[in-house]
């Protein structure tokens, strides 16, 4: 049985002051987690061990902070993904059953959101800012039905692979933990901050 | 005793089903078979009788009934169901059938990058380090030794729209993946004073212990209403929700509240990783992309009457729900006319801040075809678009994240209530 509604909630009439009121309004949450005598610390848990964090310490900034030693080129790239990847992302990168990976000429742009079908066209070479990222997608996610099972040289030779596809990189060029950071993405600085709050409005 | 037309879809849950081809086929075998048995997912087994209608006494009141058991079931004339996507990557909860506004937890929305990982709690850990002096490594048990928090509030993902959708589409298609739970954790501040962080450190990244080992970069402005969260209304948050644990940030897209939570790193720059960067960014104006767009706008949607409902001349008692990202609702207000007059809704409370808020406005229809719509007015003011506004703001290409408009449903002269279609192009 359902029981009827209430109808006692107020109505509330949206007026100019009514906004000033809330504008003056405290903050809206809040927890008072603890009440009363509280220590420092509660020492609950152990200490982090080395051994621990480098276990599962596996992202890589865009400075390079995180990569492992080991190297690559496209050349190898190729035949682990033709192994490993195509069959998710077609061939040459130009997507199946999962995303597209690779531009479709050199020339394609960022997406435009005045164009109506940009945002089908994202891929590494024209929407990824960073190439750091690709290795630590690959390296913790990929292939889908394996993850984590790439070697260091298998992540580095598929990066490599898939920058050289997009026209970022050569074929023989070295992808280690030096190189790797210093690849400038064609989406690099194409990336803004939320700015939504600034506005009252749709944004 | 069902007393008006919100449960004419609960009287019939078959129909919830038919976009279901082999519920379909199922529920015609069991009509032409007659009286047939079948078993509940507890291993119950009931009588269902032509129609796929469970068989119970004629007078309940004559018949000693069940005795006590240890889990309890939902009747098994409700059969409400979440609608997984085609890749059984995400499901959306039922808005349509619900009532208040909390989420089942069995029906709260889906999304995950790479399924729902098999955790067992007792070998859980969640490691904490980077920028700080104590690196820490806790078990669930010993988080829970820390001072509990609770919170009632929306979880939404980003993506919550199906953009053209046609007239026989439900609300739990058009915006289903937002659910609302009790979340009970321990507050992240309680964790940071524990470990010690940096105060330098102004980005924090968060790791999953599944498949995709899903990591998102969360800046310092978020932390301090964000939450370690074991429970869900009451009972372990659900293995698809983040069993063990899992991040909780209110008010911001779903994917950086990141679940089977086994790592926090504090540090001094963003991560940018592949969600951050490939996927949960959007292009707007000027040629360039919004990034770290976590808060969720304001956005309603009526949830009665809508497809597939009919309705009758006469007094309609319009329900939906109304949330925001950036705080309260300040108001829910509804048109019946097709967007040419708003009238403020009544607001159901409690009214919580990030928190999904049911409204309700009686209008007498005169029976001739008419769209009704709400629109959401949070806190700050900030009113939800019109499609057209939306996108006049952000341009036709800004893709699927973040887009809030408002949605009607069609009445028809018959009593026909269908969505109101608008191209996204």
């Amino acid at each position: 049985m359902r029981a009827r509604v209430s109808r006692t909630t107020e109505v509330l009439c949206i007026s100019p002051a009514f906004f000033l009121l809330l504008a003056c309004t405290p903050p809206e949450f809040s927890i008072a987690e603890e009440e009363g005598e509280r220590p420092i610390i509660y020492g609950f848990g152990s200490p982090a061990t080395v051994e621990e964090i480098a276990a599962w310490d596996i992202d890589v900034r865009p400075d390079g902070k995180g990569l492992p030693p080991g190297s690559g080129t496209a050349a190898k790239g190729s035949e682990i993904y033709a192994l490993k990847c195509a069959a998710c992302h077609g061939a040459n990168g130009e997507g199946g059953l999962n995303d597209r990976l690779v531009v479709s000429s050199p020339d394609e742009q960022f997406p435009d959101s005045s164009d109506a079908n940009s945002w089908q066209h994202r891929t590494v070479g024209n929407y990824w800012p960073y190439a750091t990222t690709l290795f630590d997608y690959i390296r913790r996610s990929m292939p889908f039905t394996l993850p984590g099972s790439l070697q260091s040289d298998e992540v580095y030779s598929l990066t490599a692979h898939l920058l050289h596809l997009n026209h970022i990189i050569s074929e023989s060029d070295e992808m280690n933990a030096t190189t790797l950071p210093k690849v400038v993405m064609p989406a690099h600085g194409k990336f803004v901050l939320d700015d939504r709050q600034e506005h009252q409005e749709v944004h | 005793m069902i007393d008006d037309k919100k449960n004419d879809i609960k009287a019939e849950p078959k129909e919830q089903a038919m976009n279901v081809t082999r519920r379909a086929a199922l529920v015609g075998m069991a009509g032409a078979a007659g009286t047939v048995l079948a078993r509940t997912a507890s291993g119950q087994d009931v009588q269902v009788s032509s129609g796929n209608r469970p068989r119970v006494p004629d007078d309940p009141s004559k018949v000693v009934g069940k005795l006590a058991s240890e889990f309890g079931e939902r009747s098994s004339f409700e059969m409400l169901e979440r609608v997984t996507g085609f890749s059984r990557s995400s499901s959306e909860t039922p808005l349509q059938n619900l009532h208040g506004t909390i989420t089942p937890a069995a029906l709260h929305f889906e999304r995950h990058h790479a399924g729902v990982p098999l955790i067992d709690p007792d070998r859980h850990k969640l490691v904490i380090h980077g920028m700080v002096s104590r690196p820490l490594t806790l078990t669930v048990a010993e988080l829970k030794r820390f001072p509990s928090a609770s919170r009632i509030c929306f979880l939404e993902c980003s993506g919550n729209l199906f953009h053209n959708a046609p007239e026989d589409t439900t609300a739990q298609l058009i915006a289903g993946m937002t659910s609302q739970s009790e979340w009970t954790g321990v507050m992240l501040s309680t964790i940071m004073r524990e470990v010690g962080v940096d105060p330098r450190s102004n980005w924090m990244l968060a790791e999953g212990a599944d498949a995709a080992v899903l990591t998102r970069s969360i800046p310092k402005e978020f932390w301090d209403e964000a939450m370690i969260v074991y429970a869900q209304n009451g009972e372990a948050v659900r293995p698809e929700n983040g069993y063990p644990i899992r991040f909780l940030n209110p008010g911001c897209e779903g994917n950086s509240s990141v679940k089977w939570l086994r790592r926090i790193e504090f540090g001094d720059q963003p991560y940018m990783t592949r969600e951050e960067t490939s996927k949960y960014t959007e292009p707007v104006k000027g040629g360039v992309s919004r990034q770290f767009s976590l808060t969720m706008d304001a956005r309603s949607i009526i949830t009665y009457p809508s497809y597939p409902n009919t309705v009758e001349k006469g007094w309609i008692e319009v329900q939906g729900i109304a949330w925001s990202g950036r705080g309260k609702i300040a108001a829910a207000e509804v048109s019946t006319d097709n967007g040419r007059s708003w009238h403020a809704a009544a607001l159901q409370g409690p009214v919580l801040p990030k928190a999904h808020v049911r409204f309700r406005h009686m209008f007498q229809w005169d029976g001739k075809e008419t769209v009704i719509m709400s629109r959401a007015i949070d806190a700050t003011g900030y009113v939800q678009p019109t499609r057209a506004e939306f996108m006049a703001a952000r341009g036709p290409g800004s893709g699927p994240y973040h887009r809030n408009p408002i949605t009607g449903w069609r009445l028809k002269g018959g009593g026909d209530v269908v969505y109101r279609v608008e191209e996204w192009g």
